[in-house]
């Protein structure tokens, strides 16, 4: 003990540190776990379906024959979601930290956090008993004047409940959660170069676009896939809204199905080959769900460079 | 292209809160005018009185007169997107757009208000605008990388560079050598100087040598104690002010005593 005064001193331990380090440690060990668990119950679950002869599958053609048309129709349905609900989003979310008055914005702050904690089934009731029915009109009309188009092709469903309700149900549903994070996301902007594009003669809104849009951009697409993930994964809104049936081009006829739908309105009566069957198309839902993950991070990683981080 | 300001009667609040008292006095075009004084006394708040900013803080308001060749900056009518194309500003800490490149940031102020510039006269502005600001030597092969790539100093004349792009006629700098190095600080200073010779210059500063070597006049600004208002103390010729001043809390403030 040549140098005891830089030597540890007794009863100032490092416990704390190791504790918490540990408890760092054991939760992201602990999260990685979860995952690669969760891959491989669906991998192994899965297998079955894989090796099945074709002719045992549902609709006797095949597992992709099967997954292919409940995959387009959850795109579709997450798409349609998406369009409405970012633009939506992040406008209200601009309102809220750059335009309302202090005392507004807070009000709509809470509103807006309250839409995203209101549970799935009552969205899914109001989208089946009200939105549905009130459709039904416009729906009429989209067919008599647009049907041109595929998607609004004719006749249109006569209770409403397409996918395109279910789209819509879905932006609602995702619409608080895009907002409220991007809101976030604006109100850290900095100051300093917000008051930079001010000091130049830019208009509230060129301000916007020169110093908040920007700074926000990484922000923005991570919020706008958290919300695809609800989009794809939500069950019981889809469930409730949409009469599904197969793959069919209009928006505005029943038809379509989304693959968490399809496997909560079929599990319950599924055993053997159809159970892995139902599992399969859960693997397929995660690895679009982990597809998106990745391409939003190379978008987000592709402007690095100028994302202001450094 | 460069203006006189008349201050008259002009008092600036924070909500209620009187921040800077009565303030009267006559900036010079082509000319630097130094604002120095203790810390919170208001010089800050003043400068961004001049070009509008002060309002961008919620609460924040003026009375009183600010006339710029006779235009009252403060009058009915006169939108501040307008008054702020005029009067430029450089910051405390430099502020160069991070998501834009060294010539987009150069040319942030002139494409505002969706002015089209053709790519011609685009490139002579991003080269006479670094050229005035010192720094196109340095940054020339490199226009198309982000400013926040460069040096602090090098950085703050990025933004001088962009305040002069759009030809304003009075640039003002908040404490603009505050944030930077003794070097870097001497090619600002040098900067200032050939600045006055197109433009009318405000620079706040806390250093009284940097005030000393750059102002034609300087102005003294004080506060009386916390929660009082600040107020214009002296304002004459930087010589003067230094070496002969009128009020005994400049001589004290000047020599160092407080402050």
């Amino acid at each position: 003990m040549s140098n005891t005064k830089l030597a540890r001193r007794a009863g100032t331990g490092r416990t704390g540190d190791q504790v918490f380090s540990g408890a760092a440690l054991g939760a992201g060990v602990l999260i990685v776990a979860i995952l690669f668990a969760v891959a491989m119950f669906l991998v192994i679950q899965a297998l079955p379906t894989f090796t099945a002869p074709r002719s045992e599958s549902t609709g006797g053609e095949g597992f992709f024959a099967y997954i292919f048309p409940i995959v387009i129709g959850t795109l579709i349905a997450a798409m349609i979601a998406l369009i409405i609900a970012t633009p939506i989003g992040v406008a209200v979310a601009l309102f809220i930290s750059h335009y309302a008055p202090r005392s507004l914005a807070k009000g709509m702050g809470y509103v807006v956090d309250l839409l995203a904690a209101i549970p799935s089934v009552i969205y899914g009731a109001w989208g089946a008993s009200f939105l549905a029915s009130s459709l039904k009109g416009p729906y009429q009309w989209l067919a008599e004047n647009l049907g041109w188009i595929p998607i609004f092709a004719g006749p249109a469903s006569g209770t409403g409940k397409t996918i395109l309700t279910a789209g819509i149900v879905l932006a609602v549903m995702v619409l608080p959660i895009i907002a409220s994070l991007t809101r976030e996301i604006f109100l850290q902007a900095p100051m300093l170069h917000q008051e930079a594009a001010l000091a130049l003669g830019a208009t509230r809104w060129e301000m916007i676009r020169m110093a908040v849009l920007p700074f926000a951009r990484g922000g923005i697409i991570s919020a706008v896939m958290l919300g695809l993930g609800r989009a794809l994964g939500e069950t019981l809104a889809v469930a409730l809204v949409l009469s599904s049936g197969p793959l069919i081009a209009s928006w505005i006829r029943s038809g379509n199905q989304t693959i968490a739908a399809e496997i909560a309105l079929n599990f319950p009566e599924a055993f053997g080959l159809r159970m892995h069957e139902l599992i399969a198309a859960g693997l397929v839902l995660f690895l679009i769900t982990l597809l998106v993950n990745v391409v939003a991070r190379w978008i987000i990683s592709r402007h690095k460079e100028f994302s202001g981080a450094n | 292209m460069s203006k006189r300001i008349d201050v008259s009667d002009l008092h600036v609040y924070y909500g209620d809160f009187l921040a800077v008292e009565d303030v009267n006095i006559t900036l010079d075009a082509k000319s630097v005018t130094a604002f120095i004084g203790p810390s919170g006394c208001g010089k800050s708040t003043f400068l961004r009185t001049l070009n509008r900013m002060h309002e961008v803080i919620p609460g924040a308001r003026v009375e009183g007169k600010v006339l710029l060749d006779g235009d009252n900056l403060y009058s009915d009518g006169v939108d501040p997107v307008t008054v702020r194309s005029q009067i430029g500003m450089v910051f405390q800490r430099p502020n160069p757009f991070p998501t834009m490149s060294i010539r987009d940031n150069v040319l942030a102020g002139v494409k505002l208000n969706s002015r089209r510039i053709s790519k011609s006269d685009a490139d002579a502005l991003v080269e006479s605008s670094l050229s005035s600001a010192n720094l196109w030597n340095e940054v020339k092969d490199r226009l198309d990388k982000p400013g926040s790539g460069l040096s602090g100093g090098q950085q703050q004349r990025l933004c001088i560079a962009r305040a002069i792009a759009v030809s304003p006629d009075v640039i003002l700098m908040d404490e603009p050598c505050s944030a930077l190095d003794p070097i870097s600080t001497l090619a600002i200073e040098d900067l200032i100087n050939e600045l006055k010779d197109q433009y009318t210059v405000v620079i706040v500063t806390h250093n009284m040598q940097q005030a000393a070597r750059v102002s034609d006049k300087t102005a003294f600004f004080n506060i009386a104690g916390t929660g009082k208002p600040g107020k214009l103390i002296e304002f004459a010729e930087t010589a003067t002010i230094f070496n002969n001043p009128g009020e005994k809390s400049t001589e004290d403030y000047v020599s160092g005593r407080f402050g």
